[in-house]
């Protein structure tokens, strides 16, 4: 959230300046079409993400009870490939390669910038708070989906390809044979919470940082470093992707498994005081 | 588009040629010297198998030339080339692509009978760059929907040589279409070091690399076509813009990855067969090397050693032994990094074993830079 609001200020005050009308007149706050669910509060193990570090040695992320006081709403759909030729088709959003405008299927080919771009234009649209939900956020919504990632405790730590090997093995044995091509909103079913398509074959972008972490022996984090270039996303196993990369399958690294497809859903902001605050910005703007 | 019976009629007016070409060599036979009776040696029929594997095969012979029989089938069949469901109308040897790697040993006789099933809509043949004459025994082996054909040559240099279809007036289509495939002909007492030393391997992996040329639509969408007669036109137009959409280690974005890996472990030799029938290309493991490397493929000349990056000339095979020293994951790619990326030339080896400190560590781990 830190970097997200003043860069969706930023995206609201670029629309405003270029599309007169919407300028003129307050955010007329209306509940938008999009089908949300709402995730009930509550609490949940969750596995940190970013890269860890013990002694010097790759090791699993730690294990934290995270908890929600508040629930929150969140797209029960990915992002359809019409939803975003929507905002393209308004000159918010860049268009994807081949323009897939499909009501029916989710938008793929989209970086964590398109993302972003898409939720201020949605947000603006609606005059409500739309954005990429956190990883945790994610996490929580996607509940008995969630693929835990860890790859237990070291056989051998003198041996730094053991993890390479089993994370590689892990997640060719999720990919399995399966078709990698888009299939229809709802294809993969709902989950427990009521979220369509969770962990299917189109990874979900997060507004996490990756984060490398240094653990000491207490395991605590001793120190770590946070890159906002590269932002987790989220899905059958957990991916760390550079903001531009479009296509997971061609932006990984030499030797890993990819993501098989980037899409993302939004997180609807329950009114409060920075929307409020946002409202008479743009009132005083117009 | 070109029709059934125009891709038949091409035939025809090749055989013309081949008839007189045929005949020529005819003076020059005295030279080498025939043994008795060819149809008395020992025979052994072989079926091969798909692709990266290899038949069972002896790397030092156990006895004298023998005549080893193949069959080849033709296949033309649509097949999935990527990830996006990417479909080609290809044409193939026994289904796969590349076709199956036969392996015999000098001086022995190939002995291939090509079935070309009456379902088919194209001509085809064989053209062995390992064969002496015929085009490559081409002209022995035309046939058309509903033939079969068989023809013998003697294995007479040794080597990794590419096999391809050559039908007349229309050779890079059929081979850009999956109708190539390599034959080992290894040297009847095994692989030797530059110094006469023996060379074993403890695993072969057989990488066919392909450059396919996909239509798009207006819209950048890869076409479809429901035979091969429709594609023809369109794919003609991208392979003589010479860019491939796709270049892929067997047959498809992503084949040799995942689950499909290959895999070996710390301390096994692993022989390397690289085969592109068209195009040329340059192997090379990410964090390892060649050990002994046969760039051009063929065995009377010493191995290079010790490389980085190694070259496959368009229409050969090469050949590169590499012994694992740590485990891990390796990609081995087209070393034009831009197809081994973008266009799919990625293959993954994954190696288990103990880890060598001496020759590689971590001294220190990624971690906040310090401030001295």
């Amino acid at each position: 959230m830190r970097l997200m609001v003043p860069a969706a200020l930023a995206a609201a005050t670029a629309l405003a300046l270029a599309a007169g009308p919407a300028l003129r007149h307050p955010p007329v706050r209306t509940t938008s079409s999009v089908e949300t669910v709402t995730v009930a509060p509550g609490a949940f193990g969750f596995r940190l993400s970013g890269e860890y570090l013990r002694d010097g040695r790759p090791v699993d992320a730690p294990r934290r009870t995270v908890t929600f006081r508040r629930g929150f709403d969140i797209m029960k759909d990915q992002v359809s490939a019409a939803g975003y030729a929507a905002c393209v088709a308004e000159g918010a959003c860049e268009a994807t390669e081949g323009g897939n405008a499909s009501a029916t299927l989710p938008v793929t080919g989209v970086s964590y910038r398109d993302a972003t771009a898409y939720a201020a234009w949605l947000s603006a649209k609606t005059g409500e708070t739309w954005r990429l939900p956190t990883d945790e956020e994610w996490a929580f919504a996607a509940a008995e989906r969630l693929n835990d990632d860890a790859l237990g405790p070291v056989q051998d730590t003198a041996n730094p390809a053991e993890r390479w090997l089993a994370r590689y093995r892990a997640e060719a044995s999720a990919a399995g044979r399966r078709d990698t091509r888009p299939k229809p909103l709802g294809h993969f079913g709902l989950n427990g919470k009521g979220l369509a398509d969770i962990a299917g074959n189109v990874w979900e972008w997060t507004s996490t940082c990756y984060m490398r972490a240094t653990m000491s022996e207490n395991g605590k984090v001793a120190h770590s470093t946070e890159n906002c270039g590269v932002r987790v996303v989220a899905g059958r196993h957990r991916g760390y992707m550079s903001t531009f990369i479009r296509d997971g399958k061609t932006g990984g690294c030499a030797a890993g498994l990819a993501p098989e497809n980037l899409g993302f859903r939004l997180v609807r902001e329950s009114p409060s005081a920075v929307s409020y605050v946002r409202g008479l910005w743009a009132r005083a703007a117009g | 588009m070109l029709t059934r019976r125009e891709a038949l009629f091409g035939t025809a007016a090749g055989a013309a040629t081949a008839a007189i070409l045929t005949s020529m060599p005819a003076a020059q036979a005295a030279a080498e010297p025939q043994p008795a009776d060819v149809n008395k040696l020992p025979r052994e029929r072989v079926e091969l198998v798909a692709p990266p594997f290899v038949h069972a095969h002896d790397q030092v012979a156990r006895s004298g030339p023998k005549i080893v029989e193949f069959r080849l089938t033709v296949k033309e069949q649509p097949m999935v080339i990527d990830d996006e469901g990417t479909t080609m109308q290809a044409m193939t040897f026994n289904g796969s692509i590349p076709a199956p790697m036969m392996v015999v040993h000098e001086g022995d006789y190939v002995e291939l009978t090509l079935v070309n099933p009456e379902t088919n809509e194209m001509p085809h043949n064989v053209d062995f760059h390992a064969a002496t004459g015929a085009l490559g025994g081409a002209k022995l082996l035309d046939v058309n929907p509903g033939e079969q054909a068989t023809m013998r040559f003697k294995a007479t240099r040794a080597g990794a040589f590419v096999y391809h279809c050559a039908p007349a007036g229309m050779i890079p289509w059929h081979v850009v279409s999956g109708m190539n495939g390599t034959i080992l002909v290894l040297p009847r007492d095994g692989l030797k070091d530059g110094d006469g030393r023996r060379l074993k391997y403890d695993r072969i992996f057989y990488v066919g690399e392909s450059d396919f040329y996909i239509p798009r639509d207006a819209n950048g969408k890869y076409k479809r076509y429901e035979s091969l007669g429709d594609a023809y036109d369109d794919t003609l137009k991208v392979m003589r813009g010479l860019i491939p959409t796709h270049v892929v280690f067997n047959g498809k974005v992503g084949a040799l990855t995942g689950d499909n890996a290959l895999k070996a472990k710390v301390g096994e030799t692993v022989l390397i067969i690289h085969s592109q029938a068209n195009r040329d290309t340059r192997p090379h493991i990410i964090g390892g090397h060649g050990d002994h490397v046969w760039e051009q493929g063929k065995f009377a000349n010493a191995p290079e050693r010790d490389l980085e990056t190694w070259f496959v000339r368009g229409g050969s095979a090469c050949a590169a032994l590499y012994t694992f020293r740590q485990p891990g994951i390796y990609a081995y790619v087209n070393h034009n990094l831009i197809e081994a990326a973008e266009l799919g030339a990625t293959a993954h080896i994954m190696v288990d074993g103990e880890w060598n400190d001496d020759l590689m560590t971590q001294v220190r781990a990624p971690a906040p830079i310090a401030s001295y």
